[in-house]
């Protein structure tokens, strides 16, 4: 089975958010990029697979070359190759059409990508791609299995879960429970001494069209400070709730 | 021209945030100068969106779509854009809506603005603000696009009454086929849930262990709210993983979030910051959740909460 897993490199949970140039650009000055969250546990999963069932994984990225440190890292996680295509990530669209231009020209069974990238959060890349190739497409997926061409996957639905199945190839959109946090893996010394010599292709951007643009960039007003009620006068929270904010 | 809605039932009625995607569409299409379409499937209660501003709903009944199949609804919700020459397409960002959306955007070649919290600032070019980094910024989005497809975040605009005579017409898109096939469905039995909630109770670390969230569960209860987590308490097996909040977790935007024994890390208000109000009872008054909350106790939850709920009780019973 081939399998690619789309990786999106992203500041940090923990990172400040800032920006510079009249809050257009965004201020990746002390920020560390790490691989998105949701991504990574579609790499688990793909890992999953290749011991399991067998499977050569690529991993690919739209982005320059500052995102090379964290496709290496997803290589020294035990991913077998690597694609870096040569454009700015900036409009998920563009980044949806590139990816599928790629996968046009190989022939993948299974696209795994994290259901929304922790900076941009626009969820749209992975049923994108889909829809670009018509593939099969399962988005907030929770569970995968792979039986020959078949898929049985989950996903979750607002207060459960669905269960669909489908043939390949697929692009699944995941998220926690594509496999238990437990399992995401650290890459190990070995791991990254390996990572080293695997190969990691550059591929030339094929679409200049945007959709979307940023115009500029908001912080949240800062919010007024916290009103403190005594532990002993619960029934001040209720008034203020009643009252006040005006929600019970 | 005119701007379509997709407005989303369960088991034929429409979803509170159904009418704030028609309130939002109805404000955009005056914006424009044009017409509002509603597009629903299987809905058995259509003149309600009249309420909302609809002046046309576009209606599907079809017992192929009980089942909500991507592929297909995308396909349908494309040829009524094209039937409408819909400029706008608004969709909702359940998820559903959050899942067709992408497809949409594909199938009408539009640009797509995700987390929309506000009406477009500008028409011309067309500007729309939505929600980032994990709910820690706003970008504001320009589509360059002829057609615009939107999901607006949920909460952020609200319900609006502008009753409009709306006129109904049966719509019978042709069914593409696909295989992909829905096996079954596993619904959490009766409960909020944390995406259609008002209301909130989210229990931490801070309670010890599963066995203290009878009184959580007792409070969302009074409230008629829904229960949630941290992370911790969902990985420690202690709650479900469906009600871990949070950057990692489910976003939520209700009106009013309580946490109890939570500490407020940074991922976890990620996930937080679009409710409107939000409660913290903690012991630690240097909790980070007390930067982030409109109203807080310092006190024991094994303390609080009980007598919250006591009164609570006597509040509702007072004003029932
Ligand atoms: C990549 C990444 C993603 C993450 N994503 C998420 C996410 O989506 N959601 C999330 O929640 N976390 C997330 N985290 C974890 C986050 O950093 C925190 O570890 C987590 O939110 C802490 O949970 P907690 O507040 O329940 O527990 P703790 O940090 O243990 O805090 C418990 C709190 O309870 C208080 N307390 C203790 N006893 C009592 C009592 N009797 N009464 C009242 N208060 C009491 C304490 O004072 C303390 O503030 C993520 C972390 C990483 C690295």
């Amino acid at each position: 089975m081939k399998i690619l897993v789309c990786i999106s490199h992203v500041p940090d949970t923990t990172s400040k958010i800032n920006f510079t140039e009249n809050n257009t650009k965004f201020d990746s000055n002390g920020v560390q990029y790490v691989i998105n969250p949701y991504d990574e546990f579609a790499l688990t999963r793909a890992m999953w697979f290749k011991e399991k069932q067998g499977a050569n994984i690529t991993v690919i990225s739209v982005g320059d070359a500052s995102v090379e440190p964290t496709l290496r890292k997803a290589l020294a996680i035990g991913a077998d190759n690597a694609i870096r295509v040569n454009a700015l990530a900036t409009d998920g669209f563009v980044v949806a059409k590139e990816l599928a231009e790629v996968i046009k020209n190989n022939t993948y069974d299974l696209i795994l990508a994290g259901k929304e990238s922790i900076d941009y959060n626009g969820g749209m890349v992975p049923g994108m791609v889909a829809t670009l190739l018509d593939y099969n497409f399962v988005n907030a997926c929770v569970n995968l299995e792979i039986e020959e061409d078949k898929a049985t996957a989950s996903r979750e639905i607002d207060g459960g879960k669905e269960v669909l199945s489908c043939n390949l190839p697929l692009v699944i959109a995941g998220q926690k429970g594509l496999v238990e946090e437990k399992d995401l893996r650290i890459p190990n010394m070995r791991g990254i001494m390996m990572a080293r010599k695997k190969p990691l292709t550059i591929v030339e951007s094929t679409t200049n069209e945007t959709t979307t643009a940023t115009t500029s960039f908001e912080k949240p007003a800062p919010k007024s400070a916290c009103k403190l009620i005594d532990a002993d006068n619960v029934e001040e929270l209720i008034n203020l709730l009643h009252n006040e904010a005006k929600i019970i | 021209m005119s701007v379509l809605v997709l407005a989303e039932s369960s088991k034929g009625k429409f979803k509170k945030s159904s009418f704030e995607v028609v309130s939002y569409g109805k404000k955009v299409a005056e914006q424009l100068e044009t017409n509002l379409v509603v597009l629903t499937i299987n809905a058995t209660e259509n003149e309600t969106l009249y309420k909302y501003g609809a002046e046309k709903v576009l209606t599907v009944s079809n017992e192929a779509l009980a089942t909500f199949n991507v592929k297909i609804i995308a396909n349908i919700v494309k040829q009524a854009a094209e039937k409408e020459k819909a400029q706008v397409i608004v969709l909702d960002s359940n998820a559903n809506g959050l899942y067709v959306a992408p497809l949409v955007a594909v199938n009408l070649d539009a640009g797509y603005a995700s987390n929309a919290v506000a009406l477009p600032s500008s028409l011309s070019p067309f500007v729309v603000k939505r929600k980032a980094f994990s709910n820690k910024a706003f970008n504001n989005s320009e589509i360059s696009t002829e057609v615009k497809v939107i999901s607006l975040a949920k909460n952020s605009y609200g319900v609006f009454e502008d009753e409009v005579s709306g006129t109904s017409e049966n719509f019978s898109p042709e069914i593409i086929s696909t295989n992909l096939t829905s096996e079954s469905i596993e619904q959490t039995t009766g409960k909020v849930t944390i995406a259609d909630a008002d209301i909130v109770v989210s229990g931490g670390r801070g309670l010890k262990g599963p066995e203290n969230w009878e009184m959580i569960e007792e409070l969302a209860s009074v409230l008629d709210a829904a229960t949630a987590c941290s992370k911790p308490v969902s990985d420690l097996g202690w709650r479900p993983h469906s009600e871990h909040v949070g950057q990692t977790g489910k976003p939520v935007a209700s009106n009013l979030y309580i946490a109890i024994g939570i500490s407020g890390a940074i991922q976890h208000l990620a996930g937080i910051n679009s409710s409107k109000v939000k409660v913290v009872i903690n012991t630690d008054p240097e909790a980070p959740f007390f930067k982030a909350a409109d109203y807080g106790i310092v006190g024991d939850a094994f303390e609080v909460v009980p007598k919250l709920i006591e009164k609570l009780k006597e509040f509702k019973a007072n004003n029932a």
